[in-house]
């Protein structure tokens, strides 16, 4: 396997593991208050939505449109994600912006649940609904993100098996462990997957732009591949100059404000 | 009605998120390097080399305009 196969591994799996520890932790919620019956039922109707939208628009978009726009199209949306990505960590990082943290939404999403009241019938269509939505639109990340790795990189086999890696080792861990994965580091590989989007976003984005020129051909960066190498190492820079030019001097917390330092969307 | 509401809701909470400053500064960018294709400026390296450039100062101007001080 050579490098590039390990890279688009590695990117797909950690961009995955991020959004699989953010669907475990509602799910989880779902199961522990409610119904584990529903909350599961939930889980594996968005995993057969998800594979759904996965075979539809992979298929459309491997055979429907030429190189270069699939480069463009693909690229800028990563690029969009991938910047996303890195303006909250470089926010949170310089403590502009409150840390994700998992318990804290673990302990919301359980009020919710404990106040939406008792379910009639056989399936609870509250701890249904919650897990449905919470898995689809994470799922949704993934999916996206394997598709254009896949795509770009000619290889959905090796990406998808990035992603289903991650999708194992989070739930090893999940029922191993019984309770929300707020050991990891979310807000660190967050980090690391805004500079890896941003990067393979901003190659094929701008390789991209050749569609509207005679002939329809993709530009070619210098040193070709080579040269996300170097946009990663551009990345990562600016966003350690923006995080020490922003960084904020620590203030004293006010008593019980110890709760209030975290972020409890996403 | 409210179907196609909540469709559109959700694509643009998906692609645009909670900044629009960001799409902005991506579609700015390659809208110059298209400009600068079109003009026939430069090579492939320097229009490559180019458009890598505008997308981090585009992103850089729009995370400036985030954290710059609130007027009282």
């Amino acid at each position: 396997m050579d490098a590039a196969t390990w890279g688009l591994i590695v990117a797909t799996f950690v961009a995955c593991f991020v959004e699989m520890v953010e669907a475990t932790t509602i799910v989880m919620a779902m199961g522990y208050t409610r119904s584990w019956r529903s909350a599961l039922i939930g889980t594996f109707a968005a995993l057969g939505a998800l594979a759904v939208v996965t075979a539809a628009a992979g298929y459309a978009l491997a055979n429907w449109l030429p190189e270069s726009a699939l480069q463009l199209a693909i690229g800028g949306l990563l690029l969009i994600f991938g910047l996303q990505w890195l303006r909250k960590a470089i926010l949170r990082s310089s403590g502009r912006k409150a840390v994700h943290d998992e318990d804290a939404i673990y302990r919301e999403e359980v009020e919710a649940a404990k106040s939406a009241g008792e379910s009639k019938g056989g399936l609870d269509l509250f701890a249904f609904m919650v897990s449905f939505k919470g898995v689809f639109l994470e799922g949704m990340e993934v999916v996206f993100i394997v598709l254009t790795f896949g795509l770009n990189a000619n290889n959905i086999p090796a990406a998808s098996l990035g992603a289903a890696a991650a999708v194992v080792i989070v739930l090893g861990i999940a029922i191993a462990l019984r309770r929300p994965l707020s050991m990891i580091n979310e807000n660190l590989l967050k980090y690391g997957v805004g500079l890896l989007l941003a990067s393979f976003g901003t190659y094929w984005a701008v390789e991209g732009i050749g569609i509207f020129r005679d002939g329809r051909e993709s530009l070619n960066w210098p040193g070709h591949d080579l040269m996300i190498l170097v946009l990663l190492a551009a990345w990562l820079l600016l966003s350690r100059i923006f995080v020490a030019a922003l960084r904020k001097p620590a203030a004293p917390a006010p008593v019980g404000a110890s709760d209030l330092a975290v972020e409890v969307k996403k | 009605m409210k179907f196609l509401k909540a469709f559109g809701q959700f694509w643009y909470d998906f692609i645009i998120g909670d900044d629009w400053k960001i799409a902005v500064a991506v579609v700015l960018a390659l809208l110059v390097l298209f400009a600068a294709m079109t003009a026939k400026l430069f090579g492939d390296t320097g229009l490559t080399l180019l458009g890598g450039a505008l997308i981090i100062v585009a992103f850089s101007i729009s995370l400036a305009i985030d954290v710059r001080p609130k007027k009282r």
